[in-house]
């Protein structure tokens, strides 16, 4: 299993909660300032018809024969009339003296001159908004300061903010809604390119180490160029490990096969027994150095692939039919007959090369280790799993040394006489492990050998 | 049987075809791609020894034209690359069968034998000799009109004799020729073979005579 790094946070989550967030402030902020600019509006809007009212009152205002004569123009409490059936008070005051009116409203302090005071208090209960206006009066001798305060409680005016308040919730509350959505739209949409690259990256085979060449945004150009740069090194290096082993193989191999085919046709000139048994066994030693060679590599490049499991879907039958085919020769070569049972299909998912390394090694052993003109049978099975057993008539497994047997570079005691490296069955084993079965040796009754390599 | 064998190292080609030659075959020797494209043009092989790593190219290169021009002469590559997927390519680019260098003479006889077996359409070589005829592809001999199938030892043996009838073989020369190298056999197993030989070959015209010392020879009434 590949580890994941340590995971901080997901990016998904930190861009939608940012978005969200930044939503709602945002409309809270709405609510806030609209609120507040339409309050100061209806406010003005009270506050310029209670100034009018105490204005139309103060100019109704006569100084008679030093009385002060106020006849209220109708329009001055006309004017403030509103639907919630708002109540009006007044207050007049000469030179700071109650004339008429609800003596205890409190007079505002008015500025002489132009315009009017405003200001809110509490009266009879109620929230009430004032307006306070002065205006001096001047005539035969007299000079008075006429004060009169007009005062409105605010049921209507809260009413309209009340309404106007919850419109703004409510068009607050859409639009953090719609900025949720969005949030959501625009957090896919910026992942999504990310989410293309990991899985292009997924779907790619084990040993397919090629640049990622599709589109990707700006962002994330930086990170495709540095994986593209760590695959092509990577790549580089397999193949040429690859290639190395190839051309090792090559450089140690062609010398061996010319020292083998000189020793054969010397040794068919030699008569004398002892040159004869020295030859062959220095033939005998070039193959078990090429064959160790060989199996040294193949182990190499298993040990590789083991990591990396290339899985198809593969016929069993088909494969141990092939490989039975290609082994024949070597089988006729000693008179050995190849008894094969693969009946239907059998499909597995496995790595086909890895699968084939292991049992051709197999086959091999039991091909090596049958006497002349004897039967290796081969059966490959589907139930109860998927099965290869390969059975010859040779000495079979020294029962001692079976549990050792597939370790590296063991071989059995009585193999002296037979060229091998001992990493046949060690190569088996890693395949079979590497694909969760396994491989069990056993010796039958009768006598010879039985490999199981199992799924 | 005609063989060519394209193979860049001058010490093992001479070794592969002093070997060949010895068995009763005639092989030419092609270093390079474009020499062996040349024999090929020029003469009719039964069948192509090709070595992979060639001075000039990539033995796969001479495998792709050579079935690109739709002959169907079998190619056996010998490889000294053992690797699974190697082998796996070779055969998808129409190889017949691959050895892995160093081999076995006799694996690679073997190895022919098969190939030429598969490849049934071609015309068999029958060798006669007396009334006794032998198809040593197939490996029949036939005697007083009854096919025998002779196992892979027997078939060496009577091939190694028809090849020279008269000449006296050693022991130690049929041993060399019909065992591997690995096989631990004493020389004495050749009399069990000739023992079988003889029998096959009661009611013909063929004799295999001992010559104390010496060894056996075919002889023909």
């Amino acid at each position: 299993m590949i580890e994941v790094g340590q995971i901080s946070g997901s990016l998904r989550k930190r861009l939608i909660i940012t978005l969200i967030g930044g939503g709602a402030i945002l409309a809270v902020l709405i609510y806030l300032i609209v609120r507040t600019y339409a309050t100061q509006i209806a406010q003005q809007g009270q506050d310029s018809i209670l100034g009018a009212s105490v204005t139309s009152i103060l100019d109704a205002a006569n100084l008679r024969k030093g009385d002060i004569e106020i006849d209220f123009p109708y329009a001055s409490f006309s004017m403030l009339k509103t639907d919630s059936d708002d109540r009006i008070f007044y207050a007049i005051y000469q030179d700071e003296k109650f004339l008429s009116g609800y003596e205890r409203l409190a007079k505002m302090n008015p500025k002489t001159g132009t315009g009017s005071t405003f200001g809110n208090t509490i009266f009879k209960g109620a929230n009430v908004r004032l307006a306070s206006a002065s205006r001096t009066l001047v005539g035969e001798g007299l000079r008075t300061e006429l004060s009169i305060t007009v005062a409105q409680t605010r049921d209507s005016l809260n009413g309209t903010l009340n309404r106007i308040g919850q419109n703004v919730a409510l068009f607050g509350a859409g639009f953090f809604l719609l900025v949720i959505i969005l949030a959501f739209w625009a957090t896919s949409a910026a992942i999504a390119p990310l989410a293309r690259l990991t899985s292009s990256i997924t779907r790619r085979g084990p040993h397919d180490l090629s640049p990622v060449i599709s589109p990707v945004p700006r962002e994330m150009a930086p990170l495709v160029f540095s994986l593209n740069k760590l695959m092509g090194r990577l790549d580089q290096s397999l193949t040429r490990s690859e290639d190395f082993i190839a051309e090792a193989a090559h450089r140690v191999r062609t010398p061996l096969a010319t020292v083998r085919s000189y020793a054969e046709a010397m040794l068919q000139r030699v008569e004398k027994e002892e040159n004869r048994r020295a030859m062959r066994s220095m033939i005998r030693a070039v193959d078990e150095s090429s064959r160790a060679a060989g199996q040294l590599l193949d182990h190499a490049m298993i040990t590789f692939r083991v990591d990396n499991l290339d899985r198809r879907t593969v016929n069993l039958s088909e494969l141990v039919t092939d490989l039975v085919i290609q082994l024949t020769p070597i089988a006729e070569m000693r008179d050995v007959q190849i008894k094969l049972e693969a009946g239907e299909a059998i499909q597995v998912s496995a790595d086909v090369i890895l699968i084939q390394n292991a049992i051709r090694n197999l086959i091999d052993n039991a091909l090596k280790y049958a006497p002349q003109e004897s039967v290796v049978d081969i059966v490959v099975v589907a139930n109860p799993r998927p099965e290869i057993s390969i059975k010859d008539e040779g000495t079979g497994f020294p029962n001692e040394e079976m549990h050792i047997l597939a370790n590296r570079f063991e071989r059995g005691s009585n193999s002296q006489s037979i060229t091998g490296s001992g990493l046949g069955l060690t190569i088996a084993q890693e395949v079979a492990e590497a694909h969760g079965g396994r491989l069990s040796l056993s010796n039958q009754v009768k006598g010879g050998a039985c490999v199981t390599f199992s799924f | 049987m005609k063989f060519l064998l394209v193979e860049d190292n001058q010490e093992l080609a001479r070794a592969i075809c002093y070997r060949i030659e010895s068995d009763g075959h005639v092989i030419d020797h092609a270093p390079k791609i474009r020499d062996a494209l040349v024999f090929v043009e020029v003469g009719e092989y039964d069948l192509i020894l090709l070595d992979v790593m060639l001075p000039d190219g990539d033995g796969r290169d001479f495998l792709r034209q050579h079935r690109a021009k739709n002959r169907a002469t079998p190619v056996i590559v010998l490889t000294a690359r053992s690797q699974v997927s190697d082998r796996i390519s070779l055969l998808d680019l129409g190889a017949d069968d691959y050895i892995t260098k160093p081999f076995d003479h006799a694996e690679l006889d073997a190895r022919c034998r098969a190939v030429l077996r598969r490849k049934s359409g071609t015309a068999q070589p029958i060798k006669k000799l007396g009334d006794v005829a032998f198809n040593p592809i197939a490996g029949i001999l036939t005697v007083s009109n009854i096919d025998v199938t002779l196992r892979n030892k027997e078939l060496r043996l009577i091939e190694t004799f028809m090849n020279a009838p008269g000449q006296i073989f050693s022991k130690q020369k049929l041993f060399d020729r019909l065992f591997s190298y690995s096989d631990d056999v004493s020389e004495n197993a050749i009399e069990v073979y000739v023992g079988r030989l003889r029998k096959h070959l009661i009611g013909s015209q063929l004799r295999i005579s001992t010559h104390r010392g010496l060894g056996y020879r075919l002889d023909h009434d």
